[in-house]
């Protein structure tokens, strides 16, 4: 269970600091998926970023099964990284060094928590069997943020947090990456908190939030 | 011109950004040009220094005659001449000592200026304005260089006092004069050498020797006529010293160029988006082009005025060493102040330019082929680097070949250093080969994600690292190489030493008769162990200059005279006249070996000897022949008796140089004891490498700070690489020192390829260029102790080139790191 | 004649400070002052042959030849035999090297070819050069003038080479040695400076020249003069013209001009009857005029053609150099060769002109 508790954040610019968010509340039970939306500058990004524990609150609370992730120190943060959660980028983000196998099992690996054959299973229902030997630069855009699912999720994170996934892919392509995601999400048994700008593919996952300007606008399940 | 001015403005705006890269270009081409500029600094005053002393007599293009044997001749044979018709001039040349606690001496120089040939100059003035008068004296002058009064000790206008209490005429400067002579007229100088009625050669009008006339009857076995090249002895034995220095200050320019081509390419790579900008806005590629090469010009302009600067620091800093070198190993005369040039500070400017070019060519290239619209191609550097790869692989192994057929077939000094040259080129271009194999083999033992990404991500690294790591590559096998040499010859050097100086004083007496006088009756008398004389003989052998010397046959002369090879009966038949002995270096020149015939020009017709032993006489330019004295006497009736070595009881060394310098020492002999010999000779080793160890720890410096520099310069993009392990759980203390790692990784590898290269640079010095250089060679000692400290100090200047940079990355704040998403957005 | 050559001995002395070509103390230094050298004083009487050789005490001394000559296609050849000793400081001779005699060579030929010189340097005190007086022997290096018999410097071997010319000739006289001025004492100038000089003007000569690898038998006739002095010019004084005239009939005449700053000139000379018998003409018997100049290598313009009158022996003559280039281009250069005597009597000489 995820628990966003009045959290506010603000990052010092040119013009003084400039408050992103005000006061969000969420929560985000052990194996649902919501979307969130929002105008660009509404935080979105912020709020993700401050789940995946890459920067941290000014003030309110976020809660992992009850333990709050400010305080942490860095390695706690990272290790929170590691083994609770699974990140998914709009730019992929693979690793250019290791080929397609080695990015797939790495996070699992570094989590302690690599299963082959689940890795094998991704590979198979994502299409990259065949492109297992190759190197991130070999591949589309499409299946480069297919690796970066299957990364995200052979550790079975127990939250997979998406920063627009598909916002790079057209929309056939898109869709289809959803749809995985979302199979596999639920093989997987995680969460998911996914940041998008489609009122189309939010509406495939449980609930959806609003946020503008800082503030949760609006609720839908 | 607008353009031009808009668009430097704008690509010089990226340098206030990148202050860093700003730094590193500059620091590149200023210590590109520093050691280049410094090494020519050394080498053009040693040069000046040689040609003065060439044009002490200048038109001195002069031939002359010199005697056949012997060094003196008798001032009869000068007037024979002249009455003969030949427009010959008397010259007078000998060492003259003063009183020092070094024994400081100089080459006096008699001459006579009423007969010198026409158009003659000495010390740049014409002979024809001379001030006779006040030349003549009394009380004459005696002419100096002020860098040699500053030696003495001495003030001008003083009327300097010799060892053995004897006048010179008031000492005159002259700024032209070669270092470390002392000119004045032939009178003073009979009297001061205390040869009177003698004279060392005759001087000729080159037009007059040009007809080769025949010497009068009764003189040509006395006499031979030298053509004028015959005095430039001194360049041709001091060539392979400076050549030496000069590869050294081409090794240092192409550390420093790469420094400079780092620090270039990255700058474009950053400015990719900016020139693409420009050309948008309307530059045109030419006048981008401009701008680029202007900027261009600008570095080299800076950075090369501050080498030039430095670079004549440092030479200055560097030359009393060097002259003391020079000056102990060839006896060649080298000022120990710096003259600047002004064709030296042009050619260190245009260095410094050329070496920009070099260093700039290829991004201008890579500029000059932007392509306009950037297309969103994902960076293919897998296929980019195999490829580099097999090029550079292909560049070494072509280069090996070079080495190889330089090795094999080469027989100079130049093919010698060509063959390390290219030698070093291949090691430097299969390093990121070899790296890049070892590498993709470590991968195979990689079982953790974070270590199988810790080596790829190495591999990945390594174009951006490569020159830097060449460069530390470079200047570890030079350190090594050059180390073993020096300390190898050290070890040899002194071994042979002790050896060689195993008497306890050595006398050399003023003349043959003197020497006689002193063996008779030091022979047999109590507490003297063994008298060894020594003969003398000065022959010219295929050209060069060689010492025949003849020594008696004592169990003590057998003792300190190591042989490199030997018969088995050599001494024996050395003292039967029937074996001659040989320097390394001469039976190299000769081609000559145990058992060969050589062939020596005696009073009665060349005289042939066996060889029957080889030994090495280190530091030594000129030729040595060792043969029995009562054979040398035989045949060489002018053979001079130059020098008695005493080996006596213990406690007589003191008591007995006292009293022979009581005795003797106003009439011109001269003593030196054991100890004080041992420490000259070594003091002249330990200033021989002085400079050689300089300029090799600078080298090392520069590539610490190459490795530093492509390190600092790397650190951003490597930011990009870094932030999806951030992110992914990989903490930034950990990613700093995982980084380290990488670098020490890098680095270590480096260092350990370095060692085997530096054995083989080692070992073409010791067998391959020594020998060209100076006709020796040494046997290959390697030292694990220094390899040890030299591989340390390796790891340890990666480890300071590392720490910086990394220092900044660990203490990113972690909205750097997210900027690389947030960025991306 | 004199006083010519002297400029050249003196020149080396003062090789020292080469001066320009009009020095302010007289030609090459001629009339600088000779502190500690012997003077030359009035009424000592010559003595020879001891004469004949060196005098250590003195600052300059020359041994002079002069030889006007034809081969036997008739055509004119001039020779000058040179030998110039000056001594670097006052004082007693001293042993080998440290001598302070310097000695000075100068050889000439001029023929149809026209005009070469050349010189030779020596110190004293090591035998390379020096005159010996009995027998008589003058040397530098392989140039010699020597005695071949008979008294002091009746009959002489002269030999000589340069560049591209050598000459051996044999010199002959029957005639009396001359003595200039006062029996020898020859004065210079009004104010005291004179030298000791006497001439043999009656050699009969006969040799081989060699000039470019050819060889000429010649004969003539030929001059030599002795002169030696520590100081024989004023101070204002800057050159001189001096001649040597073979008159046909057989008298000879020297004249001599010393050129002064303020353009008075001191003249004097000597006539000297076939017969040996002569007399010293003083300055107002002798009228010089300089008829045309000829520009010299050295770029100073000389007078090559002159006008030279002795009322009292009815001489009015015309003296034109044969070559008038004979350019010395010596370490102090001056211009020295032969002249033909144009008008009645005609006659040879030789004319030598300094300090221009």
């Amino acid at each position: 269970m995820l628990i966003v508790d009045n959290v506010c954040k603000s990052f010092a610019t040119a013009q003084g600091r400039l408050a992103v968010l005000r006061g969000v509340d969420l929560q985000l039970p052990a194996g649902e998926s919501l979307a969130l939306m929002g105008e660009s500058g509404s935080g979105k990004s912020t709020l993700l970023h401050l789940i995946a524990g890459l920067e941290t609150v000014d003030s309110g609370r976020i809660l992992v099964d009850d333990v709050p992730l400010q305080g942490r120190r860095e390695a706690e943060l990272a290790r929170w990284r590691r083994e609770g959660i699974g990140l998914v980028f709009q730019q992929y983000n693979l690793i250019g060094s290791l080929d397609v196998a080695a990015n797939l099992a790495f996070q699992a690996r570094l989590a302690g928590r690599h299963d082959p054959a689940w890795v094998d299973y991704l590979a198979a229902r994502l299409e990259l069997a065949p492109l297992l030997a190759r190197y991130p630069e070999q591949l589309s855009g499409g299946q480069q943020q297919r690796v970066a699912i299957g990364r995200a999720l052979a550790p079975r994170p127990p939250l997979l947090l998406a920063d627009e996934p598909t916002g790079n892919l057209d929309e056939a392509g898109g869709e289809r990456v959803l749809d995985l995601l979302l199979e596999l999400v639920g093989e997987a048994g995680s969460s998911l908190l996914m940041v998008t700008h489609s009122a189309r593919l939010a509406a495939r996952l449980a609930r959806t939030l609003y946020l503008r300007q800082g503030r949760v606008q609006a609720v839908e399940a | 011109m607008d353009m031009l001015r808009l668009g430097l403005l704008a690509l010089l705006g990226h340098w206030r950004r990148h202050r860093l890269q700003l730094f590193a270009i500059l620091t590149g081409l200023w210590l590109a040009t520093t050691l280049w500029t410094g090494v020519q600094a050394l080498n053009g005053q040693a040069r000046a220094d040689y040609a003065r002393a060439q044009a002490l007599l200048a038109g001195s293009a002069q031939a002359q005659l010199a005697p056949r044997r012997g060094e003196r001749f008798d001032q009869a044979i000068y007037l024979q001449l002249r009455r003969a018709g030949w427009p010959v001039s008397p010259l007078l040349e000998g060492r003259l000592y003063f009183a020092g606690a070094e024994p400081l001496s100089v080459r006096l120089l008699g001459i006579e200026p009423l007969t010198l040939p026409a158009g003659s100059a000495l010390a740049g003035q014409p002979v024809a304005a001379f001030d006779l008068r006040a030349f003549l004296g009394p009380p004459g002058q005696a002419w100096i260089a002020p860098d040699t009064l500053q030696r003495l000790g001495l003030r001008a206008g003083e009327a300097a006092l010799t060892r053995d209490g004897q006048r010179l005429p008031p000492l005159q400067v002259h700024a032209q004069l070669a270092p470390g002579v002392i000119v004045l007229d032939i009178g003073y100088a009979q009297t001061l050498l205390q040869a009177p009625g003698q004279l060392s050669r005759l001087l000729l009008p080159a037009d007059f020797a040009a007809r080769a006339p025949a010497l009068p009857a009764g003189l040509a076995p006395l006499l031979q006529l030298q053509p004028p090249s015959a005095g430039d002895d001194l360049q041709r034995l001091t060539d392979s010293f400076h050549l030496n220095l000069t590869a050294l200050g081409w090794l240092a320019f192409v550390v420093g160029l790469f420094i400079a081509h780092a620090a270039i390419g990255l700058a474009l790579e950053q400015r990719r988006g900016l020139l693409r900008t420009l050309r948008a806005c309307g530059v045109s590629l030419r006048g981008l082009m401009v701008a680029l090469t202007v900027e261009l010009g600008l570095f080299a302009l800076i950075g090369g005025l501050a080498g030039v600067v430095c670079g004549y620091l440092l030479a200055s800093l560097l030359l009393a060493d060097v002259a003391a070198s020079l000056r102990g190993l060839y006896g060649a005369e080298v000022s120990g102040q710096l003259s600047l040039a002004p064709s030296g500070w042009l050619l260190g400017l245009a260095i410094g330019l050329g070496g920009a070019l070099i260093a700039g060519a290829g991004s201008l290239w890579r500029a000059a082929r932007l392509p306009l619209l950037a297309l969103a191609q994902p960076q293919a550097w897998r296929l980019a680097q195999s490829r580099w790869l097999r090029r550079q692989g292909l560049l070494a192994a072509a280069l090996l070949l070079l080495a190889a057929l330089c090795w094999r077939f080469g027989a100079s000094l130049f093919a010698a250093l060509a063959m390390l040259a290219a030698l070093l080129l291949a090691a430097a271009l299969m390093l990121p080969v070899l790296l890049d194999g070892a590498l993709a083999r470590l991968v195979g033992y990689c079982r953790g994600a974070l270590s199988e990404w810790f080596v790829a991500d190495s591999r990945q690294q390594l174009p951006a690292l490569s020159l830097a790591l060449m460069a530390l590559l470079l200047a570890l096998a030079a350190s090594v190489g050059v180390g073993s040499m020096t300390e190898g010859f050290r070890r040899t050097f002194v071994g042979w030493l002790d050896q060689r100086l195993a008497a306890d004083l050595y006398l050399m007496p003023r003349d043959t008769a003197q020497g006689l006088a002193i063996a008779a009756s030091l022979e047999g008398r109590a507490g003297v162990e063994a008298v060894l004389p020594s003969w003398r003989v000065e022959l010219r052998l295929q050209g060069w200059p060689v010492q025949l010397q003849g020594v008696v046959d004592q169990p003590l002369q057998r003792r300190y005279w190591p042989l490199l090879e030997q018969r088995a009966d050599a001494w024996a038949q050395l003292a039967a006249g029937q074996g001659a002995m040989l320097s390394e270096q001469l039976a190299r020149r000769l081609k000559v070996g145990l058992g060969d015939r050589v062939s020596l020009p005696a009073d009665d017709g060349e005289q042939g000897l066996t060889v029957v032993g080889v030994y090495a006489d280190y530091g030594n330019p000129r030729g040595h022949v060792l043969a029995g004295a009562d054979w040398l006497r035989q045949h060489w009736r002018a053979a001079r008796l130059t020098n008695i070595a005493l080996r006596l009881v213990e406690g007589q060394v003191q008591p007995l140089s006292e009293q022979l310098e009581q005795r003797y020492g106003a009439q011109g002999l001269r003593l030196t004891e054991q100890a004080t010999l041992k420490r000259w000779s070594t003091e002249v080793f330990e200033r021989t490498f002085a400079a050689t160890a300089a300029l090799n720890a600078l080298t090392l410096a520069v590539a610490g700070v190459a490795l530093f520099i492509s390190l600092l310069t790397l650190g951003h993009s490597r930011l990009g690489q870094l932030a999806p392990l951030w992110a992914l759980g990989v903490g930034r203390v950990k990613l700093a020192w995982l980084s380290l790692g990488q670098t020490l990784l890098l680095a270590g590898l480096t260092v350990t390829l370095a060692m085997p290269l530096g054995v083989l640079l080692a070992w073409c010095l010791v067998a391959v260029v020594n020998v060209q250089a100076f006709g020796w060679r040494l046997p290959l000692h390697v030292f694990p102790g220094q390899l040890l400290q030299l591989g340390l100090l390796g790891l340890l200047t990666s480890l300071l080139a590392a720490a910086g940079p990394l220092w900044q990355l660990a203490r990113r704040q972690p909205a750097e790191l997210l900027r690389q998403f947030a960025d991306e957005r | 004649m004199n006083a010519r050559h002297m400029l050249l001995a003196a020149a080396l002395l003062l090789a020292a400070c080469e001066q320009p070509a009009e020095p302010p103390q007289g030609f090459a230094g001629l009339g600088e002052q000779a502190a500690g050298f012997a003077p030359v004083e009035r009424g000592r009487p010559l003595q020879f042959p001891a004469d004949h050789g060196a005098h250590p005490g003195f600052r300059i001394e020359w041994w002079y030849v002069t030889a006007n000559l034809r081969d036997v296609e008739g055509r004119d050849w001039g020779v000058q035999w040179t030998l110039f000793r000056s001594a670097l400081r006052a004082g007693p001779d001293a042993p080998d090297w440290s001598s302070p005699d310097l000695w000075m060579g100068h050889a000439a030929l001029t023929g149809p070819f026209g005009h070469q010189s050349g010189e030779t340097l020596a110190r004293g005190g090591i035998g390379q050069a020096g005159v010996e007086a009995q027998p008589f022997r003058a040397w530098i290096d392989d140039w010699a003038l020597r005695s071949t018999g008979g008294k002091g410097i009746q009959h002489l071997q002269m030999q000589a080479a340069g560049k591209d010319f050598r000459y051996r000739l044999q010199l002959d006289s029957d005639g009396p040695l001359v003595l200039h001025g006062e029996r020898g004492y020859s004065e210079k100038s009004g104010r005291g400076q004179a030298s000791w000089y006497y001439s043999q003007p009656f050699y009969r000569v006969a040799g081989e020249i060699e000039h470019a690898g050819q060889r000429h038998a010649v004969s003539g006739l030929a001059w030599l003069d002795r002169e030696w002095s520590s100081q024989p010019l004023a101070a204002d004084q800057q050159g001189w013209d001096w001649f040597s005239l073979h008159l046909d009939g057989g008298a000879k005449l020297m004249l001599f001009r010393v050129r002064q700053a303020d353009g008075q000139h001191y003249q004097a000379g000597t006539w000297i009857a076939a017969d040996g018998r002569s007399v010293a003409l003083r300055g107002a018997q002798i009228r010089l005029d300089e008829l045309a100049w000829t520009r010299q290598a050295n770029g100073r313009r000389v007078p090559t053609r002159w006008r030279v009158r002795v009322a009292e022996h009815g001489l009015d003559v015309q003296a034109a150099a044969i070559e008038p280039h004979a350019w010395m281009a010596t370490r102090y250069s001056y211009w020295e060769g032969p002249v033909r005597l144009i008008g009645s009597p005609g006659g040879r000489g030789y004319l030598e002109m300094t300090g221009y």
